[in-house]
Formats: C-alpha cells, sequence, structure tokens
C-alpha cells in the first residue's frame, strides 16, 4: 500500500518537531527515515503509525484519507524500539493478541489462530519458543517476536522505530540482513527510522534524511551515498573533512567555497604526485579492524582524516610524525551559505 | 547449606543481616504468637473444641472473617479505580485527595468508628436516606463491612499507585496498533500486570480488617450471633477472666489468617509467574 504524506506539520511546544513535510512512499518499499535524534524521524512515523496526531497536513494511504482515522482502524504493524511486548502472556499469546481481540465475527478460530501463528514463528525462526515468556529470551529474539506480532494482523504498513537500536552489533547486523530477506518475501510497504547510516544503506529500498524537522534528501542508498544534496547529508553518511578555500565569481566577487571529502577518498602517497598533492604530517593512526583511520594535519594546520585499507596501509608502512602528502580523489564543492 | 558458604558476593553481609531479621522477627512476631500457642497447650482437646466451636464463636469467624473478605473485594475493586484515576488524570485537587486516601491510616479506629456509626445511624448524614429504603448500615453486619472497607482502602490504593505509574505507555499502543479497544488493553494487557500488587493489598486489607476492633464496636451494634466479632468475643472473654478460652479463640483466628494470607501469596506468586 503506498502512503503520502502532505503538508505535515507539528509542534511540540515551542518545539518544530516537524516542518511541512511532504513525502510519498510507493507501495512495497522499503524506506529509511534517517536523521540525528531530534530530526523529527520517530515523531514522523508515529504520525504515520496514528500514534501522534500532526498539527497539519494529512496522512493518505493508497489514496484515501486516514489522517483522523484511529490507530486501531489504520492497520499498521508498529515495532518499538524497547520491543512492548507484554511480559504476562507466552510467546504464543503475544503473537495471537492481535487476531484474539478481534471482534467474534471476524476472528479466526481457535486452530486458524494457532496455525498462523506457528507459520508467522517460523518465519521469524523462533517455532520452538511458543510457550516461553518474553523474559526467558534475548534481546533479538524478543525483536523478532515483536515484529512476527505485528505481522499477525496482516498489517498494510509496517512501521519500525529504531527495531535494532537496543540491540548489541553483531545481532543487529544479523537481524538487519534478516528484515532484508523478510521484506524481500512479504513485501510489505516498510519505513523504519534510524539514526545509523550503515543501517540505512545496507536495508532500505529508499533513504529519507532527514534533520530539525525537514526533509534533506530522498532517494535510493546511491543517490544519497555519491550524490548528496547538500553538505548535511555528505556529512551525516560517512566521515567527512572540509576544505575552506573560495571561488571567483564574475558578478559578486569571490564567494567562500568548502570542499568536501570523504576520509576514504583521500590518498597518501609518500611523494608529490600532481597539483592536487597537499604536504602533511601524520599525527595519529587507529587501526579499527579492516581499515585503518590516519589523522594528518596540513601546512596550514588543519586537522585530516583519510582512511585506508590494512593493505594499502601495509604497503606504505606509514608511521607516526612522517611527512606525506595527501590527496583528494574526490571533492564535493558548496558554496558557503549552508550551515551544517 | 550451601548460600551460607557463597563467599565474595557482591552484596556482603548476609550473615548479619538475616541474623538480625531471624532475632527480630522472633522477638517481634514469634515469642508473642509462640506464647499464645503454649497458653491454649494448657487445655484440655475437650475444652479447646469447646471454647473454639460454640456456636456464638463460630457465628463470630464467619462474621469477622466473610465481612473482611467482602470489604477486601470491595477495596480491590474501588482501590484500583482510585489508583488508576490518581496516576492516569491530572485534576485539580488531585493532591488533596492523594493525601485523603491515607487518612483511614492515620484516624484513630475509635474515632472512625464512632465517626461511620454517627453518620450511618437511623438519622445520621447517610443514615437517614438509606433507613428509608430498608437499608440499614449501623449495628448490622453490613456496618462491620463499611468500617473495614473504610479502614483498608489505603492498602489496595497504596499498592497497586507505583505498580500503575510504572507501566509502560508503549505497550498500551502496542495494544491498539493491534486493534485492541481501550476495555481489551485494559483487561488482557493493563490487568494482568496489575494483579500482583492487587492481590498484595487485597490481602492486606484482608488481614487488617480481620485484625481491626476499634473502629468496628462502635458500628456493629455487637449482637451475638448476629453482628459480633471474634475480636470483641475474645475480649469479652478476658474481661470474664477466661484467659484459656481466649488465647484458644485467638489461635484459631491466628491459624485462620495465616492460612489465607499463605494462599493469596500462593496465588499472586502464580499471577507473576511471568518474571521468571
Amino acid at each position: 500500500m503506498s502512503i503520502e504524506i502532505e503538508n505535515i506539520g507539528k509542534q511540540f511546544g515551542s518545539f518544530t518537531a516537524l516542518d511541512d513535510i511532504n513525502l510519498s512512499i510507493p507501495s512495497g518499499e522499503l524506506v529509511a527515515l534517517l536523521g540525528p535524534s531530534g530530526s523529527g524521524k520517530t515523531t514522523l512515523l508515529r504520525i504515520i503509525a496514528g500514534l501522534e496526531t500532526p498539527d497539519s497536513g494529512r496522512i493518505i494511504f493508497n489514496g484515501e484519507d486516514t489522517t483522523d482515522r484511529h490507530v486501531r482502524e489504520r492497520k499498521v504493524g508498529f515495532v518499538f524500539q524497547h520491543y512492548a511486548l507484554f511480559k504476562h502472556m507466552t510467546v504464543f499469546d503475544n503473537v495471537a493478541f492481535g487476531l484474539n481481540v478481534r471482534p467474534r465475527d471476524s476472528r479466526p478460530s481457535k486452530s486458524a489462530i494457532k496455525e498462523k501463528v506457528m507459520e508467522l514463528l517460523r518465519l521469524v525462526q523462533l517455532e520452538g519458543m511458543a510457550k516461553r515468556y518474553p523474559s526467558q529470551l534475548s534481546g533479538g529474539q524478543r525483536q523478532r517476536i515483536a515484529l512476527a506480532r505485528a505481522l499477525a494482523v496482516e498489517p498494510q504498513v509496517l512501521l519500525l522505530d529504531e527495531p535494532f537500536g537496543a540491540l548489541d552489533a553483531q545481532v543487529r547486523a544479523e537481524l538487519r540482513r534478516w528484515l532484508r530477506r523478510l521484506h524481500d518475501e512479504i513485501h510489505v510497504t516498510s519505513v523504519f527510522v534510524t539514526h545509523d547510516q550503515e543501517e540505512a544503506l545496507e536495508v532500505a529500498d529508499r533513504i529519507v534524511v532527514m534533520n530539525k524537522g525537514r526533509i534533506e534528501q530522498a532517494g535510493t542508498p546511491d543517490q544519497v551515498y555519491e550524490h548528496p544534496a547538500n553538505p548535511f547529508v555528505l556529512n551525516f553518511l560517512g566521515n567527512v573533512n572540509l576544505f575552506h578555500g573560495r571561488i571567483p565569481q564574475p558578478a559578486q566577487g569571490e564567494r567562500k567555497t568548502v570542499s568536501y571529502v570523504r576520509s576514504h577518498d583521500i590518498d597518501i602517497d609518500r611523494s608529490q604526485q600532481d597539483s592536487s598533492s597537499l604536504s602533511a604530517e601524520i599525527r595519529h593512526i587507529q587501526k579499527l579492524g579492516p581499515s585503518v583511520r590516519v589523522t594528518l594535519t596540513l601546512a596550514s594546520g588543519e586537522p585530516i582524516e583519510a582512511e585506508l585499507t590494512r593493505d594499502a596501509f601495509q604497503n606504505l608502512g606509514l608511521q607516526q610524525g612522517e611527512q606525506v602528502y595527501v590527496r583528494p580523489r574526490q571533492v564535493r564543492v558548496f558554496v558557503e551559505d549552508y550551515q551544517i | 547449606m550451601k548460600i551460607l558458604k557463597r563467599t565474595n558476593n557482591v552484596l556482603p553481609g548476609f550473615g548479619p543481616t538475616m541474623g538480625y531479621t531471624l532475632l527480630y522477627l522472633s522477638l517481634v512476631v514469634l515469642i508473642p504468637l509462640s506464647a499464645l500457642v503454649f497458653k491454649t497447650a494448657g487445655l484440655s482437646w475437650h475444652d479447646f473444641l469447646e471454647a473454639v466451636a460454640a456456636p456464638r464463636v463460630l457465628a463470630s469467624y464467619r462474621i469477622t472473617f466473610g465481612a473482611a473478605l467482602a470489604a477486601a473485594g470491595i477495596n480491590a475493586v474501588f482501590g484500583v479505580l482510585v489508583a488508576w484515576v490518581l496516576v492516569r488524570y491530572p485534576f485539580p485537587g488531585k493532591r488533596l485527595v492523594d493525601a485523603l486516601v491515607d487518612l483511614p491510616f492515620a484516624l484513630p479506629t475509635a474515632v472512625a468508628g464512632i465517626t461511620l456509626a454517627t453518620v450511618y445511624s437511623a438519622n445520621g448524614w447517610a443514615g437517614k436516606y438509606l433507613e428509608p429504603h430498608g437499608i440499614k448500615v449501623a449495628f448490622t453486619p453490613l456496618g462491620i463491612i463499611v468500617a473495614m472497607t473504610f479502614i483498608g482502602l489505603p492498602f489496595v490504593v497504596r499498592t497497586v499507585q507505583p505498580v500503575i505509574e510504572e507501566l509502560d505507555a508503549e505497550i498500551e499502543e502496542a495494544a491498539a496498533c493491534l486493534g485492541a479497544s481501550r476495555w481489551q488493553t485494559f483487561r488482557r494487557v493493563l490487568f494482568p500486570l496489575l494483579t500482583p500488587s492487587v492481590l498484595t493489598g487485597f490481602a492486606l486489607a484482608f488481614a487488617r480488617g480481620v485484625g481491626e476492633y476499634g473502629s468496628i464496636i462502635f458500628i456493629a451494634g455487637n449482637m451475638p450471633m448476629v453482628s459480633e466479632i471474634t475480636p470483641l468475643l475474645i475480649i469479652t472473654k478476658l474481661e470474664q477472666y477466661d484467659y484459656q478460652g481466649a488465647t484458644a479463640i485467638a489461635t484459631v483466628m491466628l491459624v485462620a489468617s495465616f492460612t489465607m494470607l499463605l494462599v493469596i501469596n500462593l496465588l499472586q506468586r502464580w499471577s507473576r509467574r511471568y518474571a521468571d
């Protein structure tokens, strides 16, 4: 089911959580709302779900205005960051809840519910856990149960609020891949909120980058990563270095510019290669598993971070305190009127 | 006793604290209670039965435990309601109402008894409206229930209130997303989480009701076989210098109360079986 978000605005007291948001989510897509905390991404998700009412604007599901429809009638599946499982119910009863609370005439029979629940537990790979209580499960298992519970009511939209935020790195990476596979299987329109750019890049069909209650850019992971619309997006998706400069403009004289280079787009050489090589001194070397982060200072005193593969680092044999040359491979220049 | 051998616990002081706990419980609870049992043991089995199973005594058990159960039941329903309102809704005078709940704790029971008797008597504030409808409260078993309800209210409210405060808003949102109505959310999601604390409150209110004396004797009328509570019967025996008879009845009350509290405790544990 498609979702149209039209001119949505939301204030909390004097704080503007959402400022005239427009977004359309095609049916069957997996969309990530990405942004720092306080960017309004969770508020937007809760407004789509109907857990929060917007001050202005409309939410349209499949061409039908649902702005004033109660959360009960929206047929959304919502997954919370801290699972929000019913701790006094077994895993089975948690998943069956949405079916059990249906009015009698539309409630499936006991055996149909059982079948459905077991099918969902198979889907989340937790068939053996039906009789357990949530307190007996690990975080990752709890979140999968929460997902199964949300899917039990056959939602038209699946909304996930930082679904992996409370899990440790390894489980998070595992569940990420699993969510992607699951989505490829069931194809329900899904929106998930995250502040983790890696998660968004890996899982989503489309990324909506948000900041201060506004949408900075919406596009495929490649689009937002390769062609960031502005310095905020560039900065939020990966480590970047800033170079300040000026470009002459015939009409207004000079304008200040800022050039951005991602830390893995910087080459380190022992000798000057061309005019773009800048001399720098190595200040600090940090080994981060597969990559190595080298902190340098330019002759002008500006600090620079470069990220090398382990191989490249070992071939160069870099040492702290050495004089080297840095060469940006890919530079993005923005005229400076934009504040990050 | 494996637990005693464990050292290097992050919470040291098991020995002294456990020792103190046992000593304290012995001095304050066990010694007086065992004195009670020993005193009773002086009676022959026949005399004991005669003392504790006389018709008038049996009637007093029925009244005392029946009224205490009824009162605790009423409090379990309305106490939860009061706690819910106090936690969930902002309203003017909320603090005042909150403080009012504790009043039955603080009021001398005799004052409460006299006040209730006056209010519910045939020409009292409440009594004069109830009496024409054939509802007699003062000097009937109903009066006993009223008095026990009055003194038991804070127990339920104060045990349930913090639990309602701790309820996570997200579980209600989750239930709503899954299509549950407000009532279904309360009955299936919230109430089961409150049950252990409601049972605790119920047990406390019940125990208080069973042991209550001061406020009841003023409103009960104390008619033998009809509205005479067991504690009053014990006092009466004492006044007649029948110490062994008094302790015999007291022992029966003790055993009965302990058994009921134990059952409620087990129920409570069952109701939070998900927590382990």
